[in-house]
């Protein structure tokens, strides 16, 4: 990701739709195939999205602001989604959220400039008999703390590295 | 144990809409089975605030504001979607659990609401004041929430202050379901949750089609049109300029709402008086031009039928589709760009009348073209942006300076407190002062088509059109999309190849009934049709965005009914009998219709506009 060569995104949308189907229906399971597979949806191609489906680009839109699982600007490879509900909350939510803006040098909020992280929160993601608990993409992760938390990110910056 | 009446009332329900008994703050009431808690209480006069419930619209249930008390159940319910299925339920739309729950709605409302309610355009009519001044909100418990939101004041038409939105979804609804057009919709969650456009780009750079049925649909300030009442009365300030105003038949039609008229008051001559009274120059009637518009759109439509039956020419494409409704237009030109050749190329009335201003009117009075001010009065929003398109300057200047809608206009009448009730009726000013009635009807949808079917069905064959006292019944009401034909026989000699032949057209208003029947036609479906009205608005443009609110079908029905018992009295009811339209003819567009000059002012062009957002 580290260098981004133009991408073409109303074949990327004509792909997906291809093989999803231009029903209107068929616009999430498309919204889902292009965030796995770019990372994100940008407006570029939620417009070439509304036209193929023949739905209104307000409708693309605002589905995207909808689920904090799409979005609209870029995000890092490898996506930490660290969970604030309440179990989590209580047991160290927070010492962890130091600990990963640490070890991954970014904000909550923010991407990495080299695009491997982007580093967010989340509300429960069903691990609350294990707090506090972390998606990396769908990895999940339970009972951290500041030091498996290094570890954690350690792994992933080696194996986005080698790719 | 039931009792026997129990259980008859029981077998009974099963079918909707049979009348089942319910109690209602301890009185009993019938109650069609299968209707909202909703409509009952408003069928028997019982008060439910409402904000997001709206006669046109289905319901959504989002504000809670209508909330009431169902016995045996644990939650309140929303009256909006609550349906009456089992007999005896029991209702209370004032307990105090009711009353506590709708205070605390309303006072989360307001603590999100920035705005002033003496800066606002709703005033008096904004339905969330209205409900806060019943429930006697003086002052609010919560900290009130800073204004998000920068108002969109760019676009041609609509206004819109997003901190006074209450996220009702009314617009949305509107828009997608009675419109087709899809331009808004609902971004983020929570307390981000806001209603915004694609990218927050502004209205005028997304695909809206400006008809501003958002605006009469939204129960507060948060939609307005774009104000051109500052320029109005800058122009009527100044002794240099000269200042008319043409006035389209749907605001006399409505106007009165303003002034706690009935709905269906016609106000023609007092709206008139009132105008003078304000300053203006010339009062001038737009039928006028939609008399103009009739003769030259029905000659182009028997054109185009001669070109297709008698010259075998594809190129003039049938049937031909009206042209006078700018959100219409500009919905073609983003949704079926590839069939624009179906519309037809006269100018709307306004448009006319504008072209006609500076330039016949002008030479005529021996007025300076360049002093002249040219305003209209319309029901429509989307009239504002179709004065600002770029083609519209064939006078050699801007055609129409200003547009002013119903609402506008009345804000200026109470500005200068002109008791506008009680005045007395004056006419509209010569050179353009008598129109047809069939000019007055364009202002209710179907009113083209019977218009232009007075005329043509009289250029060819010689006769009145063979209905009762000139009403084509057909054309007239609610209906989405009506269709109907008429047979011409015995046509005069210059027609002969028209013999026999069945007139075939459609009408539709609202954008989707509009959708609907250009899909049948991209489908094949309509082919054999020669003539199509559509109108952008519900009802036509005595339902337009600019009309006074509120607005529901009894509304509209009342203002069509203005609207066409005035036709009734007039006792010239066709356009091509109107004698002002013969002497322009005669004197200034001396090659008769769609001639040279007409082509130069009275026809334009459309612009194929797609609907990708760049
Ligand atoms: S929207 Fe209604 S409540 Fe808000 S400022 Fe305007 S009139 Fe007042
Ligand atoms: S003006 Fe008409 S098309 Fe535009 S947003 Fe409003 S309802 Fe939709
Ligand atoms: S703009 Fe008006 S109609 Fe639309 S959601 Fe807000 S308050 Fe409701």
């Amino acid at each position: 990701m580290t260098t981004r060569t133009r991408i073409d995104w109303n074949n990327v949308v004509q792909d997906v739709v291809d093989m999803r189907g231009e029903d209107h229906t068929a616009l999430i399971p498309i919204l889902q195939d292009i965030q796995r597979s770019h990372g994100h949806v940008p407006r570029e191609a939620q417009n070439a999205i509304a036209i193929a489906l023949d739905v209104s680009q307000a409708r693309v839109a605002e589905v995207i602001s909808f689920y904090s699982f799409l979005t609209e600007e870029p995000q890092g490879q490898y996506i930490f989604r660290l969970c604030q509900t309440i179990s989590c909350e209580m047991d160290g939510k927070d010492e962890v959220a130091s600990a990963l803006e640490r070890a991954l040098g970014i904000a909550f909020g923010e991407t990495s400039e080299d695009g491997l992280f982007s580093l967010e929160y989340t509300n429960c993601i069903g691990m609350c008999d294990q707090p506090p608990a972390m998606l990396v993409n769908d990895d999940a992760f339970g009972g951290l703390t500041p030091q498996s938390v290094q570890d954690i990110v350690a792994d992933y910056r080696r194996k986005g590295e080698e790719r | 144990m039931k009792t026997n009446e129990e259980v008859r009332e029981q077998e009974e329900a099963r079918d909707v809409g049979t009348l089942v008994r319910v109690t209602i703050n301890g009185r009993e009431y019938r109650a069609r089975r299968g209707a909202t808690i909703l409509e009952i209480c408003q069928e028997n006069g019982i008060p439910v605030p409402t904000l997001c419930a709206h006669d046109d619209l289905t319901s959504a249930g989002v504000c809670r504001i209508c909330s009431v008390e169902i016995e045996g159940s644990w939650a309140l319910q929303t009256a909006c979607t609550m349906e009456v299925h089992d007999p005896g339920m029991v209702i209370n739309t004032h307990s105090p659990r009711v009353r506590q729950a709708r205070r605390a709605i309303l006072e989360l409302l307001l603590a999100e609401h920035c705005g002033d309610c003496y800066t606002c355009a709703a005033s008096g009519t904004c339905e969330l004041q209205e409900i806060a001044d019943d429930y006697g909100i003086r002052e609010l418990p919560y900290e009130r929430r800073e204004p998000r939101f920068e108002p969109d004041d760019t676009g041609p038409s609509i206004y819109r202050d997003m901190n006074k939105c209450i996220q009702c979804r009314r617009c949305i609804r509107t828009c997608d379901d009675i419109q087709s057009v899809g331009a808004l919709g609902v971004f983020a969650r929570g307390p981000e949750a806001h209603i915004s456009t694609f990218a927050d780009m502004p209205l005028g750079d997304v695909v809206c089609t400006n008809c501003g049925q958002c605006i009469t649909h939204c129960p507060t300030g948060a939609l307005r049109e774009v104000d051109h009442t500052p320029e109005v009365w800058k122009a009527l300030e100044d002794p240099d300029k000269h200042v008319v105003i043409q006035t389209a038949p749907a605001p006399r039609a409505a106007m009165g709402e303003c002034f706690d008229l009935p709905p269906g008051t016609s106000v023609t001559g007092r709206m008139n008086t009132a105008m003078r009274d304000l300053g203006f120059d010339r009062i001038f009637d737009t039928n006028f031009t939609a008399d103009l518009t009739i003769m030259e759109e029905g000659t182009e439509l028997l054109l185009r039928l001669k070109a297709a039956l008698v010259d075998g020419d594809t190129s003039m494409k049938l049937p031909q589709i009206t042209s006078c409704s700018p959100g219409w237009i500009k919905y073609m030109e983003h949704f079926y760009p590839d069939m624009l050749d179906h519309l037809s190329t006269c100018k709307s009335p306004q448009q006319m009348f504008g072209a006609l201003m500076k330039t016949y009117y002008a030479e005529e009075q021996g007025i300076d073209p360049e002093s002249i001010v040219t305003v209209s009065l319309m029901p429509c929003t989307a009239k504002k942006f179709e004065s600002d398109r770029p083609e519209m300057v064939d006078s050699g200047h801007k055609d129409v300076d200003y547009v002013l809608t119903t609402r506008e206009l009345a804000q200026m009448i109470r500005e200068a407190g002109i008791p506008l009730p009680i005045l007395e009726e004056t006419s509209f000013d010569e050179p353009f002062g008598d129109a047809s009635g069939a000019g007055l009807i364009f202002g209710a949808t179907g009113g083209v088509m019977e218009a232009a079917l007075r005329t043509a069905y009289e250029i060819v064959t010689g006769r009145e059109v063979p209905f009762d006292n000139l009403n084509i019944e057909p054309c007239r009401g609610l209906e989405g999309i009506k269709m109907a034909s008429v047979k011409l026989e015995g046509v005069v000699e210059e027609w002969s190849f028209l013999e026999g032949a069945e007139l075939k057209f459609a009408i539709a208003h609202g954008l989707a009934n509009a959708q609907t029947v250009m899909e049948m036609l991209r489908d094949g479906e309509l082919d054999d049709l020669h003539f199509i009205e559509i109108m952008a608005c519900p009802g036509g443009c005595l339902g337009g965005g600019g009309q006074p609110m509120p607005v529901n079908d009894e509304i509209r029905r009342a203002r069509a009914t203005a609207i066409y018992s005035e036709d009734e009295d007039l006792p010239l009811r066709k356009s091509h009998e109107n004698p002002h339209v013969a002497y322009v003819y005669e004197k200034f567009l001396t090659d008769g219709p769609c001639g040279h000059k007409s082509h130069d002012l009275l026809h334009t062009h459309y612009t194929p506009r797609g609907r990708e957002l760049k």
